[in-house]
């Protein structure tokens, strides 16, 4: 079976854990099997461009990585890169719809954009996850232009919200154009096609946000993919306690410094470690009991950078423990 | 380079708000009932604080059991200490009502776009946050009012959120839907002057014209609260612009958190508001500051067959070493950038807080000498 089936993967977690960073890897994995896939981010923090060290990426979908092992050549797919912003998302909804061209770009002085895109309800969401089922139905010359979609979603907050925000549209508008794009983008979203992955850190809120997620986008219809847990910490302690005299021992045989000071250091160090480490194992437990696919990425010392990324993507390629 | 002294913050009775921004997850909840407890406890202020969206047993360590929209005794703090979980449907309602009568806020509440905005409008969050914080504010019950802001995509959508209702509010777009509803519900578009006609056309075609007169009612029944809502965005923007208000922008040692931490102390600058300093939470120390990282793991290695244990532990010596060193250079980073804006820390605690004791613990270790710094 290929991993990662669905060609639409929206990433989602609680702010602070990771997602943008999970979701290019994501993109970089897809693209490693040899998928031409997108990289979408739907906030307007630029964080792809950030990540991938690039100057603010325009609204316009760009090549920004190719997968392992490096080059089209050997079969890997290319990554683009998109930010969507809303504005450039409404003027060219309208334009695809009602050909308006540049005329649409008059509606700006009205303030009309300025509503539609943070005043009028969830209209914003309305646009972006409207683009979002365009990327991924788009087709050029009868194929399609993407194989898998990756977006950079919302955090868990918002993600039910923001996904179910057509169906509210749909309920608004009761006839007429906007209710039909509406529950196009519903019935996408609802369709084997789409997976939601949540990401989390063996951190207390995380968990919490990711189960309360879940069970809200259960309670939407929505499909759930991956729990993927980040910079997850390494064992690096073979035990549960540790003593003063096995440390020193271990100091003196090393040729270290074993004075008392030390020694109480370095307890002290593992003992905060082992805490952390058992608050993380009963987090683990909590994640498990949710009945996802699992699967864990080590934390990268020094920083995210493309090589990392690659990294990452490899252990994703890995599949989630079932 | 001057260090942020929370208790001079906290205890000066000229400081009557306390703002925590801040991107989510770097404990800014915490960091803002942390603050709560101990002007309350040791500095003996009436303080209420205002959060958002609190963790669970954190709220629950507060008291807080339902989003009541109502400041609330904590009972196990000692001095006066309020805390109050901000409902923001509850806070529009209560803004529409303080504006018109019971007859025109029962249409406006059952209309489907008032339900849609006041529950899930991106930005109302953050509007109905400085509502609630003019509101508390008006009501001169509190010696000092401690403000969590909502966890948003950025930190900066808090201040910019009145921002965008009062541009909305002088946009033609506001005006041509009032229109109608001003003329007593004539055909939506009949009033409007020819330069609107074909913008007038495109709408209907794009909306469709059942939304449109939703809309259009919508707005119409609105429409004599609009200039009491600027009102009152722009009181309390004044508000948050005086010296009675402290800013203080929460962090995490990470490059993420502290550039977005970056962003907001400029942002608070160019609107001349006032940064009282940086709180970096989960800040790690090193115990055994003799044995330097590369050391400890080439010993590991060398020990690891007959001292396991201690192998261990020396490489989680070295993890946390290089950990802290990159926690310090990204911490620099930022004093570099702003050397006049001075810094708190908290140590990384092992477990998560939820009760008083855990918030009076980093609310000493805020007050207390940094550590970790340069």
């Amino acid at each position: 079976m290929t991993r990662w089936p669905a060609r639409l993967h929206v990433v989602t977690g609680k702010g602070g854990t990771g997602k943008t960073t999970v979701a290019a890897a994501l993109a970089l994995a897809l693209a490693s099997q040899g998928r031409r896939t997108l990289l979408m981010e739907v906030e307007g923090r630029q964080g792809i461009a950030q990540l991938f060290d690039r100057d603010p990426l325009p609204y316009q979908e760009r090549p920004i990585a190719v997968g392992w092992p490096g080059t089209r050549a050997e079969g890997a797919g290319e990554v683009y890169a998109l930010a969507v912003d809303a504005e450039e998302a409404l003027l060219e909804y309208l334009d695809m719809f009602y050909k308006l061209g540049r005329a649409g770009r008059a509606l700006r002085k009205f303030g009309a954009i300025d509503f539609a895109t943070t005043v009028a309800p969830g209209v914003r969401d309305v646009l972006l996850t409207g683009k979002m089922k365009e990327a991924v139905t788009r087709t050029v010359e009868g194929r399609r232009a993407y194989d898998a979609v990756v977006i950079d979603a919302p955090p868990t907050g918002r993600i039910g919200r923001f996904l179910n925000v057509t169906a509210e549209t749909a309920r608004l508008a009761k006839m007429g154009p906007i209710k039909t794009q509406s529950e196009g983008v519903q019935a996408v979203l609802r369709s084997p096609v789409t997976s939601v992955h949540v990401v989390t850190l063996l951190e207390e809120m995380p968990v919490q946000e990711t189960a309360d997620a879940i069970m809200e986008l259960r309670a939407l219809d929505l499909r759930v993919g991956s729990i993927i847990i980040n910079a997850a910490q390494p064992d690096l302690l073979p035990t549960a306690k540790i003593t003063q005299a096995e440390v020193r021992r271990g100091l003196v045989a090393a040729g270290l410094p074993a004075d008392k000071g030390t020694v109480a250091g370095l307890v002290a160090e593992s003992r905060a470690y082992l805490t952390r480490r058992q608050l993380e194992e009963g987090l683990r437990a909590e994640l498990a009991a949710l009945g996802r696919p699992m699967m864990a990425l080590p934390a990268l010392a020094g920083g995210v950078d493309l090589a990392g990324l690659h990294r990452l993507a490899g252990i994703l390629l890995g599949g989630p423990d079932e | 380079m001057s260090d942020l002294d929370v208790d001079a913050l906290l205890g000066n009775p000229d400081i009557r708000i306390v703002v925590c921004c801040g991107s989510g997850g770097v404990g800014k909840t915490t960091t803002a009932a942390a603050l709560g407890v101990r002007a309350a406890e040791v500095h003996g202020r009436r303080t209420v604080v205002l959060t958002i969206d609190p963790a669970r047993r954190l709220a629950q360590s507060l008291g807080l059991v339902e989003l009541d929209n109502t400041p609330r005794a904590v009972p196990e703090a000692a001095g006066e200490l309020h805390a109050m979980m901000l409902d923001m449907k509850r806070t529009f309602d209560d803004v529409v009502l303080a504006h018109t009568d019971a007859k025109r806020a029962e249409e406006i509440f059952a209309n489907p776009f008032y339900q849609a905005m006041s529950s899930t409008f991106a930005g109302t969050q953050e509007y109905m946050a400085m509502e609630k914080l003019g509101h508390l504010r008006a009501r001169d019950e509190w010696d000092l009012i401690i403000v969590d802001t909502p966890p948003s995509r950025s930190a900066l959508d808090f201040l910019d959120a009145p921002a965008r209702l009062s541009r909305f509010l002088d946009g033609r777009m506001l005006r041509l839907l009032i229109a109608p509803a001003r003329a007593g519900g004539r055909s939506v578009f009949s009033l409007v002057t020819a330069s609107f006609s074909l913008f007038a056309k495109l709408m209907e075609r794009v909306l469709g014209g059942q939304l449109i007169s939703d809309l259009s009612g919508f707005v119409g029944a609105l429409d004599n609260m609009f200039g009491g809502f600027r009102d009152r965005a722009e009181e309390t923007y004044r508000i948050l612009q005086a010296p009675e208000t402290a800013f203080l922008v929460v962090a995490a040692p990470e490059p993420d958190a502290v550039r977005e931490a970056d962003y907001f102390a400029g942002r608070l600058a160019e609107e001349r508001m006032p940064l009282a300093g940086l709180v970096v939470n989960r800040v790690h120390e090193v115990y055994a500051p003799d044995i330097p990282a590369g050391e400890a793991l080439a010993a590991a290695d060398a020990v690891e067959a007959d001292d396991p244990v201690a192998a261990g532990a020396l490489r989680v010596h070295a993890r946390l070493v290089a950990q802290v060193d990159r926690e310090q250079a990204v911490t620099l980073r930022f004093r570099e950038a702003h050397p006049s804006v001075p810094v708190a820390t908290v140590a990384a605690q092992p477990a998560d807080v939820h009760d008083i004791d855990g918030l009076r613990k980093i609310g000493t270790a805020l007050s207390a000498d940094p550590v970790n710094l340069y």
